[in-house]
């Protein structure tokens, strides 16, 4: 069966102050309808953008290139119309900080419905029981009342829990969460996260879920994305991608990411910083931090290759890589 | 207020079931406040007024007597017991406050009438100019403003941006000046000036707007006759205006249009002109609304001039005309009622921020 | 925090951020934004105001004619003699235009110059002391604010007598009260800031600490402000004068030369010329003022 969401070699470039700057290169993933998929990577790696290009969101100026399959629609090749249909009730999306996600002035019953009898072309009265339904399904107690709610008075993960109510409410089959648990507190983080998972089972929702915490992933995911400045660098079983990394960025990721069991002593900041858009070193563009990196590294950005069963890796030099067992 | 907690599903506080003292009810508490500073602003006025008036070198007597009468001490004096000027200047002022009180603005020196009165027939004058300019603003500035931050950097935007700066950097009695030029003295379109044709008499007062007035009374070509005199000093005021609101608006919506909650209402498949009308709109009048107190000072500056150029018999032309024969119950009275309406618009724009934002509301 | 006293000497990043605290002067030279000259509109207001500029200095050889002397040739269109005509008493347009820039320009910035000195060393003061001085200060802005710039302006000046001086206090008393803001509210937010904190440190004084932290920190908003308000003064200057309450005639301000011409519509070179000359002036600071706020708060450069 052909997967839900197939992006094949997608590229962006953003308009900058001296000319285009590309920001994605030459990424692919898939994701299969009802599945959990990971997608991790430092800040300003490109995974906002992959969200913005798959709802048609970019700013003005911004050229795309490669591929976008969702449910056998050509996504790059749409219209506003075309685009219109797909958003929200084709893909949804989970926005990182729900209090900026959520209008101020608008209560959550009116944001909850706008779209539902737009899409779903419920009347009033429909589209308020289904709202009611689906506040209850996020766990928001009190449905009636919370529909008569503006976000403020709402705490930041109930905010959050009505926000995804609010992307699912058109029912769409993929959701796309950019770090929907960054700016919640870590008490809540879980909640949503094991809301997300709940869904998932129950509606058969595909989740990509986007995070810069690697092990946020492995409570989740069952396929995890590892990006850096722009590209897929790691791709796999999030079990496999956690224990065994191949790709020295993902150990690093893994050695930077403090847990509870780890001394402090242990931890291991990545030196230096992701290259700006446009920065980036003519070969890999992770070799300058890279402590195994060869002067083969810096010819050319290496390609993903596969690397062992459902797995790939774009790293010519595959050094052992050692994680502390957990 | 309820309060909704993450945590546990179903937790619910609800402060309201909490017994506390009794406390009347917070918009009255900030409707009191807001009252007290305005009256404590307007004594304020009074103060400066009266003394900008009296401790300064121009002299009433001089500007308000004739050489000839100045020559003769009785009439002087007789002019200076006339209004109470041979008082201390305390007891002159003391003397304006109690009179204040029961509505006695004093007898304005130019007209011969009560100040009072005087307001009473310049004040609906210049209210007929001052309000469809407002209301005309208000539109066309939101209107402009917005399309310019939606279509932000592409010609329509340069477009209005230039307009703005022209209409902010026009002098308004210049631009007076030449819309008469064009519309009356080239085309023969509008009439030159004041309120009504000399063919017609004023309709029988009833706000003191002719068009209100006349359209009440049944004269429709009273009316009619009186909306042509509005035409273009309206033009005029509402060109300033829309300038001064275009680029607050502009600015304001340029940033809501980049909060996540816009980009959250394009990805849930809502049409532009939904997500723009319902959203954009609804974040982008707090601003809007800010700035129209603004607006509406900046109208009461420019009518003075523009009064003055449509021979337009309202406070501005008043106001000119007392402040420079020196008018002392006329120049209090004018800058009274100016500082009142003006307090009392701020008022209502913090008002109607509650009524807006829901987060000031219900907080 | 825990920090206690550190070694006067001792490499503190802070206490270096504060010391090198010329961060808005800093950006006014070096800043972030595209040059000057890649910016045509901004270019434009440049060339406009140096050329406003060079006639007011050189007005007296420009100016064909004497600004005040009068000729029976009244009223007379534009001509080759008279490019911009001649007003009522036969005036020469043009050099009166001329000569209107050496009154304008200048009076315009004694306004603004004025009342930023005014406004800008009790907006000092009040955000310095707090308390009372800080309420004090700011009821009697409220004060000024409630009434609209020019009543109070025509108010100031027929009180003390229309003349040019009184015409520039009037403004001076109407416009001083923003800068006393925009002070007051930087030297505020600036007061729990690690700047003066590092000064204190380091045993600065308050005086020596408002002359070198506060004030070049919060001149930087102000000096915007005044470019700004600018173009606002030479408005309003000419309003006044257009009122009767400016400079006295036979004075040639632009103001009151547009009023002139009110007296006979069909005259139109009257008024329209020394319009146009305040429009340009006007708009050649707007601009100015838009383009240094861009440059000085990078906040407002965001989409343009």
């Amino acid at each position: 069966m052909a997967p839900l969401l197939d992006v094949d070699s997608l590229a962006v470039t953003l308009p900058g102050p001296r000319g285009p700057l590309p920001i994605l290169h030459d990424v692919s993933l898939t994701v299969d309808e009802g599945e959990l998929v990971g997608i991790a990577g430092e800040s300003g790696c490109g995974k906002s953008l992959t969200a913005q290009t798959l709802l048609g969101l970019l700013p003005p100026g911004a050229t795309v290139s490669g591929s976008a399959r969702f449910a056998g629609t050509d996504l790059l090749g749409l219209d506003q119309r075309g685009w219109q249909r797909v958003r929200g009730a084709g893909i949804a999306m989970v926005f990182q900080d729900p209090t900026a996600a959520l209008h101020p002035m608008l209560t959550i019953g009116r944001q909850l419905t706008e779209h539902m009898r737009v899409h779903l072309r419920m009347d009033r009265r429909a589209a308020n029981r289904r709202a009611v339904e689906l506040l209850d399904q996020v766990r928001i107690p009190d449905p009636e009342r919370a529909l008569r709610s503006y976000p403020h008075q709402f705490s930041g993960g109930m905010r959050q829990r009505a926000a995804i109510a609010i992307a699912l409410a058109a029912r769409p089959r993929l959701l796309i969460a950019d770090e929907p648990t960054t700016a919640l507190d870590v008490t809540v983080q879980a909640g949503i996260l094991a809301l997300l998972d709940r869904l998932r089972a129950e509606t058969g929702l595909a989740v990509a879920f986007i995070t810069h915490d690697l092990g946020v992933l492995s409570a989740l995911t069952t396929r995890g994305y590892v990006f850096y400045a722009g590209r897929v660098v790691e791709t796999g079983p999030t079990g496999e991608l956690l224990t065994a990394p191949t790709h020295p960025y993902t150990a690093a990721l893994l050695g930077a990411r403090p847990h509870g069991t780890q001394a402090v002593g242990t931890l291991r900041p990545i030196p230096g910083g992701p290259p700006a858009p446009g920065q980036a070193p003519p070969g890999c563009p992770f070799q300058p931090r890279c402590g195994y990196a060869e002067p083969a590294c810096g010819t050319s950005p290496p390609p993903l290759t596969p690397a062992g069963e459902h797995r790939s890796v774009a790293c010519v030099v595959r050094p052992h890589l050692e994680v502390a067992a957990r | 207020m309820t309060t909704v907690h993450d945590g546990e599903p179903g937790a619910v506080t609800t402060t309201a079931s909490r017994p506390r003292p009794r406390r009347a009810h917070p918009l009255l508490v900030f409707l009191a406040k807001r009252l007290t500073i305005t009256a404590g602003l307007l004594l304020g006025v009074t103060v400066v007024t009266f003394a900008l008036v009296n401790v300064v070198p121009g002299d009433p007597v001089t500007a308000n007597l004739s050489d000839q009468a100045l020559n003769d001490p009785a009439t002087v004096a007789a002019f200076r017991e006339k209004w109470g000027l041979d008082q201390p200047l305390w007891a002159q002022y003391f003397q304006y406050l109690g009179n204040l009180l029961t509505g006695d603005l004093g007898i304005s020196q130019q007209t011969g009438r009560s100040v009072l009165d005087d307001l009473v027939r310049y004040v609906p004058a210049t209210m007929e100019l001052a309000i469809p300019t407002m209301v005309l603003a208000l539109l066309i500035g939101t209107g402009i403003g917005m399309l310019a931050a939606v279509r932000n950097g592409r010609f329509t935007d340069q477009l209005v941006r230039v307009g703005a700066l022209l209409g902010l950097s026009t002098p308004p009695f210049w631009l007076s000046l030449v819309v008469l030029y064009v519309f009356f003295y080239k085309l023969g379109l509008a009439p030159s000036g004041g309120r009504l044709s000399t063919a017609f008499s004023p309709p029988p007062t009833v706000t003191g707007m002719y068009t209100v007035d006349a359209a009440l009374a049944g004269q429709w070509d009273v009316a009619w006759d009186a909306a042509q005199h509005l035409v273009l000093p309206v033009l005029v005021l509402t060109s300033l205006t829309v300038a001064l609101l275009v680029r607050f608006v502009r600015s304001a919506m340029l940033e809501v249009l980049q909060q996540d909650y816009i980009r959250a209402a394009y990805a849930k498949g809502l049409p532009a002109r939904v997500v723009l009308r319902r959203h954009l709109l609804r974040a982008g009048l707090v601003p809007v609304v800010t700035v129209s107190g603004l607006a509406f000072a900046s109208l009461l500056s420019g009518t003075v001039l523009v009064e003055s150029i449509f021979g337009w018999p309202g406070l501005g032309q008043y106001a000119y005309r007392s402040a420079t024969a020196l008018d002392l119950p006329s120049i209090l009275g004018v800058s009274l009622f100016v500082a009142l309406v003006y307090t009392l618009v701020n008022l209502t724009v913090d008002l109607l921020y509650g009524l807006i934002d829901p987060r000031i509301r219900l907080s | 925090m825990t920090t206690i006293a550190p070694d006067p000497v001792a490499p503190d990043p802070k206490v270096d951020r504060a010391l090198s605290r010329r961060r808005w002067l800093g950006r006014l030279r070096g800043g972030s934004t595209r040059p000057v000259w890649r910016q045509p509109v901004t270019l434009a207001a440049l060339v406009i105001l140096g050329g406003w500029l060079l006639v007011a200095i050189f007005a007296p050889l420009i100016a064909p004619y004497d600004p005040l002397a009068q000729s029976p040739d009244a009223y007379a269109s534009p001509s080759a003699a008279h490019w911009f005509g001649t007003d009522s008493l036969g005036r020469d347009i043009l050099s009166r235009v001329i000569h209107g820039a050496r009154l304008s320009i200048p009076l315009a910035l004694a306004i603004v110059s004025l009342a930023l000195l005014v406004g800008g060393l009790l907006g000092l003061l009040a955000g310095y002391l707090g308390r009372l001085a800080d309420e004090a200060l700011m009821r009697l802005t409220d004060l000024v604010f409630a009434f609209p710039q020019i009543i109070l302006a025509m108010a100031v000046t027929a009180a003390f007598g229309p003349n040019t001086r009184n015409a520039v206090l009037a403004l001076v008393i109407v416009s001083w009260p923003v800068y006393a803001r925009v002070i007051r509210s930087a030297v505020i937010s600036m007061r729990g800031d690690d700047y003066l904190n590092a000064a204190r440190l380091l045993g600065v004084g308050p005086v020596k600490a408002l002359r070198r932290d506060v004030l070049p920190n919060s001149i930087g908003p102000a000096i915007v402000l005044a470019t700004l308000e600018l173009g606002n003064a030479v408005l309003l200057l000419a309003a006044l004068s257009f009122l009767g309450l400016g400079p006295r005639p036979p004075a040639a301000e632009w103001g009151s030369m547009v009023a002139l011409g009110s007296q006979d519509l069909s005259m139109w070179w009257v008024s329209v010329f020394p319009g146009l000359a305040i429009l340009t002036v006007v708009m050649a600071f707007n601009v100015l003022g838009d383009a240094l706020r861009d440059r000085l708060d990078p906040r407002y450069a965001k989409g343009r």
